[in-house]
């Protein structure tokens, strides 16, 4: 085999690339039905941006771990500034927005800030000498790199996006070494917070949606519409689905968001728990991969880069899946790789890409422990 | 959100090295896959448990999401009359809904719809107020009765008009509208409290109408029918993607009525602008042929969804034309009662031929009771009191046999009596004797009391379909008992516990009253071979200190009363007429003479009702459109049309259908033929 395929073509990380691909593949047929049947408006562009960002992604492996480092804390700064003039402009225009208009394209700055904030904390905690781990000077800094971009997401309002970025962010400081009681100790607060934050800053639409989740019966024609439908979609898929093109809740506008955030149902639907299972299945495999990705690279920059990014598409997959079924609040997260939408594919494209990255890395210079 | 600041505590001092950070992260990651693979197992789980445990629950409610079971509003069955032409029958309909809720732009909506439909102002204020009082998701009915091009007109610019529906359905038709309107009654949506009653979902489907009033609310059930259904594959937002399949719809049963449609159609009209009511039965088998009730609605407007002009019109009459006057309108029968008197006084063993000197009045105690004559009868005989309806004759000789006698007797004439009729409601009126005042007021029965009530008046009360029932019991001297549904009747009545002797006196008597020297020979039927018997009847209002009774403001006016019945010497048809108001009896005879014809001479009674109608302005349907019109002018609001009357086929219920079909007497239909077998 190594002998018929090219050396460049074999290079690449096929165990993640083929239930990549096998995974946006399956997106598609999944919005060509949630479109009625039509490879418009959805499937094709899926399709399309896939392909952009795949070229993207491999235009980013050749850069070099130096570049990398030391753009870290550049890119952060810029990103950080455009969070600044989205909120900007949202109060000069008057009302919340997310958006930066470029001409060309739509540019979200908080998407991209979700794998920004693992590079920088990565290239942070890789910078600081392994004595000071414990101390003080391991935190603060951090702290104020991921609270400065969740404040501004926060404002736009953004829950989703703000929990994102801090999830990635919690979730590098935690491999990073951080001592654990820190974190047991920020866990019992958050559990004090979480009322207390439930109360007095969340909006009110965000309140509904706790509330509707706990109990989505309560409001079944409103906010817990969403979830009853969901759960509905799911639920009467049975094993093997009711066929493709065939699920009467997409089609009959029952569903709401049939291509975005419930996605996963719509699949559910015509493709019963099979389908499902696979699903979380490729989740899986490419999780794997990039953990072991993370696990094989040579410096703690590389693994904390890494496993962070791994850790921000974990958390698209997880809570969007525990929302489509009731486990979670609806926040409006999409599912990487199926749901249609740019700005979630850019982000876990350059997720998947920077995970190309490193892989690259490795394999020019095997590990040695002596980094 | 995350990461507060935890407090720092000095850490044990151990040496930190990459290799401890190394292991760290070995041990971490693993936590963090753990915790990664068991949220997938979580979610595999979950989905699992959604998917097959919760899979029947889940796939009944896609289906109940997915399929819309839209009832199909049964037919009606229809009210025929006795002969089986149709007095409330249902026509194919092109109407339109909207359902409020689901319009987007209502202002523009609405503007679209009175221009499609070319509403005007007051039923554009009324569509209004009917929105503003819907909940929910019900539907409003907009129009009903459009034609065809309007509908089309509709139909095309429907994808600009979220919300509105056009359908295609059928609504309730009374061809002789106001004529049978107390009879009928209407029918209309359901209200709220009627569908807490009966739970049925057919009672808010959309265009489908309950019986509100009248027949239509008593067979109820019986004219209902079985809904048709129809399941639909729908959009979240209602929109219908296919059918699926259809079932369809079982007419309700008919209901068939001892009712003459074109007798009771005749009789309404000819009360012409007066109230009262017309009954008119059957003496030998208790079948009310005519319950008549003027001044009316009209079916159709309430059917249709009344106009609120048109409703605060008919509730400020004074002549409550939303009363049922045959059943629920309480009259002293005044001197109608005297054959009754008559026979009780026969009974208790009177000489019809004993004399009583009347001078123009009696005096009872310290008061002088006066005859209505008060220049006085002279010598006055049973016959002669009937039919000269001299009071003192009765005032003497009833203080003589006592009030109970007179009591037991008015009751074996049905007075006082409700009867087993399928009606919402009777009012059955007084019957006054000793143990009733003893009762009601805690005093002594005193002779005037007798006196009062041997001329009908006092506490006596009856309503005009037991004046009519007392005409058929005394005319056939059996105990008639009055039916509406038609078969329902064996026609063999027992006796009334009468003397055939006594019978025949007071017949020949109360025919006297019109064809000898009586007190209505203007009542005399315009027919060779038939003659015609009755009373009169007169009853104040008020005392004579406060109206003449015949003159002066309407409401003081005495009540004209008449009862009837023919041939009378072998009778056949008997009835009362009852006009409120009237200024006296005189008002009430001309309208026995003329029904009595009609149901002799069909030809004749037209005759003289088109006279009349010229002179009133048109036949009541007409009339209550002029009025309307008139009403709605002073309102300052804008008239909608009269309601149409184009369907020629059901013009055979209507007075004229019996006269066209009499002209030449060999090809005399259905309807004709119970009446050409009284000429034996």
């Amino acid at each position: 085999m190594n002998s018929v395929v090219p050396a460049p073509i074999a290079r690449q990380p096929w165990s993640m690339l083929f239930p990549l691909i096998a995974l946006v593949g399956f997106g598609a047929m999944v919005l060509f039905s949630a479109a009625g049947g039509n490879w418009e408006p959805f499937a094709t562009s899926h399709l399309l941006r896939f392909l952009l960002f795949l070229v993207m992604a491999s235009v980013m492996t050749l850069f070099g771990r130096e570049f990398v480092r030391f753009a870290a804390y550049p890119i952060y700064a810029v990103l950080l500034v455009l969070l600044l003039a989205v909120e900007a402009i949202g109060f000069v225009g008057g009302g919340s927005q997310r958006w930066l208009n470029l001409g060309v394209v739509q540019l979200q700055p908080s998407e991209l800030m979700k794998p920004a904030i693992i590079l920088v904390l990565a290239k942070f905690y890789s910078g600081l000498p392994p004595g000071m781990t414990m101390s003080w000077r391991a935190l603060v800094p951090a702290a104020v790199l991921v609270a400065i971009p969740m404040g501004l997401v926060l404002l736009q309002p953004d829950l989703g996006t703000a929990l994102a970025i801090g999830f990635g962010g919690a979730t590098v400081m935690f491999l990073a070494g951080l001592p654990l009681r820190w974190f047991v100790t920020a866990g019992v607060a958050a559990l004090v917070i979480a009322p207390l934050a439930y109360f007095f800053g969340l909006h009110d639409y965000q309140q509904r949606r706790v509330t509707t989740f706990l109990d989505p019966e309560s409001d079944p024609l409103g906010a817990g519409y969403h979830i009853t439908q969901s759960k509905i979609a799911i639920g009467s898929g049975g094993l093997f689905g009711k066929g493709f093109n065939e699920g009467s809740q997409s089609h009959l506008n029952y569903l709401p968001e049939p291509h975005t955030d419930f996605v996963f149902a719509t699949m559910a639907e015509e493709w019963g728990l099979l389908g499902g299972l696979a699903v979380i299945l490729i989740y899986g495999l490419i999780m794997r991969w990039g953990l072991s990705v993370a696990r094989k690279s040579h410096d703690r920059f590389a693994t904390l880069l890494a496993s962070g990014m791994v850790a921000t598409m974990f958390f698209y997959v997880a809570i969007n899946l525990m929302m489509v079924m009731g486990l979670a609040p609806v926040v409006g997260i999409p599912l990487p790789f199926m749901s249609h939408g740019g700005s979630s594919m850019m982000t876990n494209m350059i997720c998947i890409g920077t995970l190309m990255m490193v892989n690259r890395w490795n394999n020019r210079a095997p590990r040695s422990r002596l980094s | 959100m995350f990461r507060r600041k935890p407090l720092f505590r000095k850490g044990p001092q151990v040496q930190i090295t990459s290799a401890t950070l190394e292991n760290t992260y070995d041990r971490r990651s693993f936590v963090v896959a753990g915790v990664g693979v068991s949220i997938g197992l979580l979610l595999a789980g979950r989905m699992s448990y959604l998917a097959i445990a919760e899979n029947e629950k889940y796939e009944t409610e896609a289906e109940s999401n997915r399929v819309n079971l839209s009832l199909i509003p049964p037919r009606r069955g229809w009210i025929v009359d006795r002969s089986g032409a149709p007095l409330a029958s249902n026509r194919a309909d092109f109407r339109v809904d909207v359902i409020p809720e689901r319009m987007n732009r209502p202002e523009q909506q609405m503007e679209v719809l009175r221009e499609v439909l070319n509403l005007d102002q007051a039923a554009m204020a009324d569509l209004r107020e009917r929105i503003s009082r819907t909940r929910g998701f019900r539907p409003v009915e907009v129009a009903s009765g459009l034609s065809y091009e309007q509908f089309a007109a509709l139909s095309v610019r429907l994808p600009n008009l979220p919300g509105v529906v056009p359908q295609r359905g059928y609504s309730r038709y009374y061809p002789t509208g106001p004529s049978i309107g107390h009879l009928i009654g209407y029918v209309g949506p359901a209200s709220a409290e009627e569908y807490e009653k009966d739970r049925n979902p057919l009672l808010i489907t959309p265009g489908y109408k309950i019986g509100k009033d009248g027949l239509e609310k008593q067979f109820e059930q019986r004219l209902r029918g079985v809904p048709g259904a129809r399941r639909v594959e729908v959009t979240a937002t209602g929109r219908i993607v296919r059918d699926l399949e259809t079932r369809d719809d079982i007419q309700g049963k008919p209901v068939k009525l001892t009712i003459d449609g074109p007798l009771q159609d005749y009789a309404a009209r000819r009360i012409g602008p007066e109230s009262g009511s017309v009954v008119v039965m059957d003496c030998r088998t208790g079948d009310v042929l005519c319950m008549a009730s003027m001044p009316s609605f009209d079916p159709n407007s309430f059917s249709d969804g009344i106009g609120r002009v048109e409703y605060a019109m008919l509730r400020d009459d004074e002549r409550v034309p939303l009363r049922n006057k045959v059943l629920k309108g309480l009259y002293p029968p005044g001197s109608t009662v005297k054959p009754m008197v008559s026979m009780a006084l026969l009974r208790e063993g009177v000489d019809p031929e004993e004399t009583v000197y009347c001078g123009g009045g009696l005096r009872v105690g310290n008061r002088v009771f006066h005859c209505w004559q008060r220049r006085g009868h002279g010598q006055v005989n049973m016959a002669k009191g009937i039919y000269q309806s001299c009071d003192v004759y009765f005032y003497h000789l009833a203080q003589r046999i006592g009030m109970d006698p007179i009591a037991a007797m008015a009751r074996r004439c049905g007075m006082g009596q409700e009867f087993d009729l399928p009606v919402l409601s009777q009012f059955y009126g007084t019957v006054p004797d000793p143990a009733w005042k003893l009762e009601k007021y805690g005093t002594k029965w005193q002779a005037y009391d007798t006196v009062n009530a041997t001329i009908g008046q006092g506490y006596m009360l009856a309503n005009p379909l037991q004046l009519a029932v007392m005409a058929s019991r005394l005319a056939s001297g059996r105990h008639v008992e009055p039916h509406l549904l038609f078969g329902e009747s064996k026609g063999q009545f027992p006796p009334a516990d009468f003397a055939p002797e006594h019978v025949a006196l007071v017949r020949q008597a109360m025919s006297d009253v019109i064809n000898g020297p009586g007190t209505a020979g203007r009542a005399r039927l315009p027919l060779e071979d038939v003659l015609m018997a009755g009373k009169t009847g007169t009853a104040q209002v008020v005392s004579l200190s406060v109206s003449d009774g015949t003159s002066g403001p309407w409401k003081y006016r005495d009540h004209g009363l008449f009862i009837f019945f023919a041939p009378y010497d072998n009778p056949r048809y008997a009835g009362a007429v009852v006009i409120e108001h009237g200024g006296g009896s005189s008002s009430a005879y001309p309208i026995a003479r003329d029904v009595t014809t009609f149901l002799f001479d069909p030809r004749k009674g037209m005759e003289a009702l088109h006279a009349l109608e010229k002179q009133w302005g048109g036949n009541a349907q007409e009339r209550l459109a002029a009025r309307y019109a008139a009403y709605a002018a002073q309102t300052g609001e804008a008239v909608p049309p009269a309601p149409r009357r184009d369907e020629e086929i059901f013009a055979s219920v209507d007075a004229e259908a019996r006269a066209a079909a009499m002209v030449p007497v060999t090809e005399a239909t259905d309807a004709a033929i119970n009446r050409s077998d009284v000429a034996e």
